[in-house]
Formats: structure tokens, C-alpha cells, sequence
């Protein structure tokens, strides 16, 4: 195989197969041979993606910062993970323009959605969805009552040349600049493909805008990025879902995500992830919220290695709100490094935060927080609840919340409970005829319903399937 | 004719400390049998090893429609037929009557049910003991008074059909009018015949459910039994009177 490569290269030549022996399920074919991190790939990633100099200079500049910034040892251990060693770029073979219909998308690529069980009402959603495969965007059809009303939703890639103006203003500039951590310096360098989402003033969007994100292939960065713009008095709901079978390299996946709430919009931010357990989840996401405006995260994390994931939402105008909801799930050898931040930058904000932490075999959650109330932000409200569940003797659960108020009068609540499945409630369950997994599952589903119950029906079904097969076993 | 449920020389003990000192004791389809005592005697210990609680370890012989009941867990001996109503319910958070006991139905029938055919049963079960539907989308026993508790495990119980149910004091913490409700709903489900062991220091709440035997626990073991007179004369004369 060789060992170096050019980009432009994979335009319209066949790939090799490159799925992972034991793998034979999925049979899609790629590039292997672009390998390293290097300014030349920085350049080659934004030709090949026909740029323009901005979006280039952009790149360049962010890689400088990555270069000169040292890995965070704050978190979770990242020592394992080995930057030089990931694929940044790759482009599944024979497809060049973006689908519009669900049969023209290829039939490997219909075929591994069909192996991963994707529910069957994304498919349906998908009419109105993006889906991404690997870093383009493959399949996109926007539904005609969104694009009538002036709603834009395409592929990052597309954005850059169809709405330079916007994406110029709000792409990693105010919310998240590249500068603010390693990752996001790596991710503006490599980005590629995710959701570009505007939303003009007054306009409430009737659906969800739905996508799933996919990682197909081994040693790969996956660094997508989103970026939702919602106007005065919109309102719109975005819901995102991760996966990726498992191989036995290591992969990364880098996402920034990027969102502006106008004044008085709303605007809901949901995903549901579950790559595989190799797979080093350390992702940005920002929100800037304007007065009275509502900003919303709905999570679940259920897959990968090690994430570092914290949310945040800056409430930068009067009255804005914010409620942060997240479900973290950690099996053996998974660390979830997870939380929110609020800064509370003006007055009369107002917050919630709900996070419920589940572990099991060895597993570590940790909820990291920080809740910053700035100075003469009078009238500020913050409530923050993390509830963690062990369900063994070997897991663990931590708390890490950082509150900082420098207001006299805000009012903050904080509460935590750690809890472990208790033998009474099994013995309850159990005695009315249920067996000891199925009463597991029913507790663990109560424990994470209060968050379950704000995601769309078909989200649900698959969180609590997800979440079950998760607990398999857990106890006794 | 075999017994339902045959006790011979039962043993219970909770770590070290032995709480049941060899009962042995048979219950007759459909039969009704009061256990009485005073706290401490080991009234709850018993119904709870019964059912199969894990933290008690049990010596002796219980046998179930003629099978070992010890060698069973506790959902096998539910699907067999047995119910326990707890003195004091378990709260599970988040999970709802309706869905946790359409799972038990299934469990105990092995029957699956959409949600909307076992609403039909759940609403027919509910009325015949005068609940309502906003009781059952609820969590389980989460945020509920005392009275709503026992009314909700009297629900399970309706649903359940079991061949023989196991009421842990059915009367405890409850008002005038909530025990009144509570009596009148078991004399309700006991009408088609099921048999029961009914824990209990008071007999008003057997009103309207005649007792085959009257048992009176002391110190782990059975001190006196007689007949549903026995019950009354406990109540108007307290226990000090029936164990010498």
C-alpha cells in the first residue's frame, strides 16, 4: 500500500476495498493511503474541495494554532491517541454529486444503513434529511415547504460556495474561534462536511431537520461541522445521530458545532451517539443566545471510547434561556468526560441543567460543569441536577462542577445524587414476573426517562434499545 | 387433596439472626388465612422469603402446587401464581404503572398485548375497584400517599390473577376512608375464589372476607391458630391473651 497520496487523486477512480477483515458485512471501498497530518494535506483537502482563498487561509491558519498548541492533560488520557496515524480526508468511491433520492444513493451505502438498523423513521425523515457518509454529504433532499420559506439546509462543503457571505460571517469567528482548544484548531483545519442550517427571521421550521453521521472506516477523523443559524423569532430543531462500526485502529472524531439563537428564536440541538468503542470522541459545540431567546441541548452518549464533550451555551442577551439535558452511558473501558457550560452574560438569564450518568463494568462518567454568572448579570436563575447511577462495584462516577457567580443576586441551585440499583427495586420488579435483566432495563429507563421523554418518539425507542442492550447483564 | 402452598419446618434467617424458627403450615385452594402478631414476630419476613427475596436465606421445605418453591426465583414464582402486595411499595422513578405491569401481564400470561388491548383490561381492572386512568400513567408508586400505594399493589393484584396472593398488611398507615376503599376492593377480587394469606393486626379489614385460619405469630413460630373468631378476640383483647 502506499504510504503517501495525492487528494485529488480519488476523483473518479476505484477505490480499494479496505473493510477490515471481519468485517464483510459492510463492502464500501476507499482510499487508504492518505495518512499524517501535514500542512501539504491542509492545502490538498481544500483544493480538491474547490475552496475559496478565505475558507484555504482559514485552514492555515487554524493548523498553526494546532501546531502550537500542547494536548490537554486536564481530561480523560489522550495519550493513546495517536494524531499522525488518522486518515483526515477519504471520499467513498463512485459518487460524485450529491443524491436527492433515496434510491440514488448508492446501494452499499442503503446497505449499511439496513446492517446498522437505522430506524426505520429516519429513512422516512430522510426526504427532509441529509445523510453523511465519511466526510461528504451523500444524500440531500430538502423537503419543498423548507426551502420555500427561505430555510437553508445543505452540506457545510456546499455552504462555503453557495452562501460565502453567511458562512464567512459566522464560521468559527465569534462562537467557537479555531484558537479556543487543540481539537478546534484540528477541526479547522480538516473540517469537513456537516450541516449548514439558516433560518430567516419569523420563520419556524414545521419538522425536525435530521442527519446521521457515519464513520466508515478504520483510523479515520471524522470532523464534520455544523453550523445553525436561526434568526429573530425562529424556530427550528436540529437532531443529529453518530455511528460507527467497530474497527481495530483507533479513530478520532472532531466535531464543531456552531450555533446562533437570534433574538427570541428557539432553537433545539439534539444527538444521539453512539460510535464504537475505539473511537476518541472530542467535540466543540457552542451556542451564542441572544435575548429571550431559548437555546436547547438534548444528548445522549452512548458509544465511543473516550468523549469530551461539555455544550455550552452563552447567554448573552437579556432574558435569554438555556436547558442542557444529556444522557451519559459508560461500559468497560469507556470514559465519559461530559457536562455543560453557562455563562450567564447578561441579565435576567436563566438556565437548566439535567445530566444523568449511567456506568457499569468498569466504566468511568464524570460530569464536568462550569456555570458562570458575570458580573452585574442581576435577575440570573441556574439550576443544575446530576444524577449518576453505578450499577456495579467497579464503575465510577464523578463530579467536577465548577460555579463561579459574580453577581450578588443570583439564584443557583446544584444538585447531585449518586444512587446504584437498588436490591429492593429489582426484588419489587422481580416479583410481579419480571426477570432480572428486564428489570434492570426497566430502572435504567426510568432513571434516564426524564431526558428520554423530551427526544422525538423514534429517538426514544432507540435510546431505551440502545440503552438496554448497553445493560445486558450489568448486574448479578 | 395437595395443598397450594405446603410449608414444612420453614426456616428463615437474615444473615445470622434466624426470624422464622420452623413453621410448618398448609393452604387449601381457595382458602383465606390471616397471619397475626405482634411486631418483630416475623409476619413480613415470611410473605417476603415466600416470594423470593434474595436477602433471606430459607431452610425447610415450601412447596408451591406441589413443585419446590425455594428452588425458584422470585419472577419464576410470580409467573407460578404468586403475588405479594408490600407493606411498604418500592418507587421506581420514570417507569409507569401501565407499562411495567402490561411487562408483568405478559410475564405472568405470556400473553403480549399492544399497549392499546391492555389499556382495555388495565381501564376495566381499574374501575372494578374505583381508580381512575391518571393512577396508572404514573410512576411506580413514585410520589403517592400511603392509601394510593396500597391501592396501586390492590391494582397488580387484580391484574395479575394470582392463585394465591400474599397481602403484607394491607391496612397499614391508611385512614378510615382509605381503609374502607382498600377492604372493599380485596373483598372484590376475593369473590372469584383466589386464595390469600392476608398479614394484618386488625380484622376490620377482613370485613366482608371470611378467614378459613387464624394464625398468631410469636418469636418465629406459630403460637395459636383457630378459626376467623380468633382474629376477633385477638382485636378486642390484644395479643397477651391469645399466646398464653
Amino acid at each position: 500500500m502506499k504510504k503517501t497520496g495525492n487528494v485529488s487523486e480519488l476523483y473518479g477512480r476505484d477505490a480499494k476495498l479496505s473493510a477490515e477483515p471481519g468485517e464483510g458485512r459492510l463492502n464500501v471501498g476507499y482510499r487508504t493511503d492518505v495518512k499524517g497530518l501535514t500542512e501539504e494535506l491542509v492545502r490538498e483537502i481544500s483544493e480538491v474541495k474547490g475552496e475559496p482563498d478565505w475558507m484555504l487561509k482559514k485552514r492555515l491558519d487554524s493548523f498553526a494554532i494546532f501546531k502550537s498548541k500542547p494536548m490537554p492533560t486536564w481530561g480523560p488520557d489522550l495519550s493513546r491517541l495517536d494524531l499522525d496515524a488518522l486518515t483526515a480526508f477519504v471520499r467513498p468511491k463512485g459518487k460524485d454529486a450529491n443524491a436527492t433520492k433515496w434510491e440514488e444513493v448508492p446501494k452499499d451505502i442503503r446497505k449499511t444503513f439496513d446492517v446498522l438498523g437505522i430506524p426505520e423513521a429516519e429513512r422516512k425523515f430522510l426526504s427532509g434529511a441529509s445523510a453523511q457518509y465519511d466526510s461528504e454529504v451523500l444524500y440531500k433532499s430538502l423537503r419543498k415547504n423548507i426551502s420555500e420559506l427561505g430555510v437553508i439546509f445543505t452540506d457545510m462543503d456546499s455552504a462555503v460556495k453557495e452562501y460565502p457571505e453567511l458562512v464567512k460571517r459566522y464560521f468559527m469567528t465569534r462562537c467557537v474561534p479555531a484558537k479556543d482548544n487543540k481539537f478546534s484548531a484540528l477541526h479547522g483545519a480538516f473540517w469537513s462536511g456537516g450541516s449548514f442550517v439558516y433560518v430567516p427571521a419569523g420563520v419556524k421550521v414545521p419538522q425536525p431537520l435530521q442527519i446521521y453521521f457515519m464513520m466508515n472506516y478504520p483510523g479515520f477523523g471524522q470532523m464534520e461541522h455544523t453550523l445553525i443559524v436561526a434568526e429573530q423569532g425562529a424556530s427550528v430543531q436540529y437532531i443529529e445521530g453518530c455511528s460507527a462500526p467497530h474497527y481495530t485502529k483507533d479513530s478520532l472524531h472532531s466535531a464543531v458545532v456552531e450555533i446562533f439563537a437570534g433574538k427570541g428564536s428557539r432553537v433545539r440541538y439534539t444527538s444521539i451517539q453512539n460510535w464504537s468503542k475505539n473511537v476518541y470522541n472530542l467535540n466543540t459545540k457552542r451556542a451564542i443566545v441572544s435575548e429571550d431567546a431559548i437555546m436547547e441541548w438534548v444528548g445522549g452518549t452512548l458509544g465511543s471510547g473516550v468523549t469530551m464533550l461539555y455544550p455550552c451555551s452563552m447567554l448573552v442577551g437579556k432574558g435569554a434561556r438555556a436547558e442542557h439535558l444529556t444522557i451519559s452511558l459508560a461500559g468497560g473501558g469507556q470514559v465519559k468526560d461530559t457536562g455543560a457550560k453557562v455563562l450567564h452574560m447578561a441579565p435576567n438569564t436563566s438556565s437548566r441543567v439535567v445530566s444523568k450518568s449511567i456506568c457499569r463494568g468498569g466504566g468511568l462518567v464524570r460530569y464536568r460543569g462550569l456555570l458562570h454568572v458575570g458580573k452585574g448579570c442581576t435577575g440570573v436563575k441556574a439550576n443544575v441536577r446530576c444524577d449518576s447511577m453505578i450499577a456495579d462495584k467497579i464503575s465510577i462516577a464523578e463530579t467536577v462542577p465548577v460555579i463561579d457567580v459574580r453577581s450578588d443576586d443570583a439564584v443557583i441551585q446544584h444538585e447531585a445524587a449518586v444512587g446504584r440499583i437498588s436490591d429492593d427495586q429489582l426484588f419489587y420488579l422481580m416479583s410481579r414476573g419480571i426477570d432480572e435483566n428486564e428489570a434492570v432495563s426497566l430502572i435504567v429507563r426510568g432513571f434516564i426517562e426524564p431526558i428520554v421523554k423530551e427526544l422525538p418518539l423514534e429517538y426514544a425507542v432507540e435510546m431505551n434499545r440502545l440503552v438496554e442492550m448497553e445493560m445486558e447483564g450489568a448486574v448479578g | 387433596m395437595m395443598a397450594l402452598l405446603s410449608l414444612k419446618n420453614l426456616q428463615i434467617s437474615a444473615g445470622e439472626k434466624e426470624i422464622i424458627q420452623g413453621i410448618s403450615l398448609d393452604i387449601g385452594e381457595g382458602e383465606v388465612h390471616v397471619i397475626m402478631g405482634q411486631n418483630g414476630s416475623g409476619k413480613s419476613t415470611l410473605l417476603s422469603a415466600l416470594a423470593g427475596n434474595p436477602k433471606y436465606s430459607v431452610k425447610g421445605e415450601a412447596a408451591f402446587e406441589g413443585k419446590d418453591l425455594l428452588a425458584l426465583k422470585p419472577h419464576e414464582r410470580a409467573r407460578r401464581g404468586l403475588f405479594l402486595a408490600f407493606q411498604s411499595p418500592i418507587e421506581v422513578p420514570g417507569v409507569s404503572l401501565a407499562s411495567f405491569l402490561r411487562r408483568a401481564y405478559a410475564a405472568r400470561f405470556g400473553d403480549e398485548m399492544s399497549a392499546m388491548e391492555f389499556d382495555k383490561i388495565l381501564q376495566a381492572k381499574s374501575e372494578a375497584i374505583g381508580l381512575t386512568r391518571s393512577f396508572f400513567s404514573r410512576g411506580i408508586n413514585d410520589g403517592m400517599s400511603g392509601g394510593e400505594r396500597k391501592m396501586s399493589e390492590i391494582l397488580q393484584l387484580s391484574v395479575l390473577e394470582p392463585r394465591l396472593a400474599m397481602l403484607d398488611e394491607p391496612d397499614s398507615g391508611l385512614d378510615v376512608d382509605a381503609l374502607e376503599r382498600v377492604g372493599a376492593a380485596i373483598g372484590k377480587i376475593r369473590k372469584n375464589g383466589m386464595s390469600m394469606i392476608i398479614v394484618t393486626h386488625y380484622a376490620r379489614v377482613l370485613r366482608g372476607i371470611k378467614a378459613d385460619r387464624v394464625h398468631v405469630l410469636h418469636a418465629g413460630k406459630i403460637a395459636a391458630s383457630g378459626d376467623g373468631r380468633l382474629a376477633q378476640k385477638i382485636e378486642e383483647k390484644g395479643y397477651g391473651w391469645a399466646l398464653q
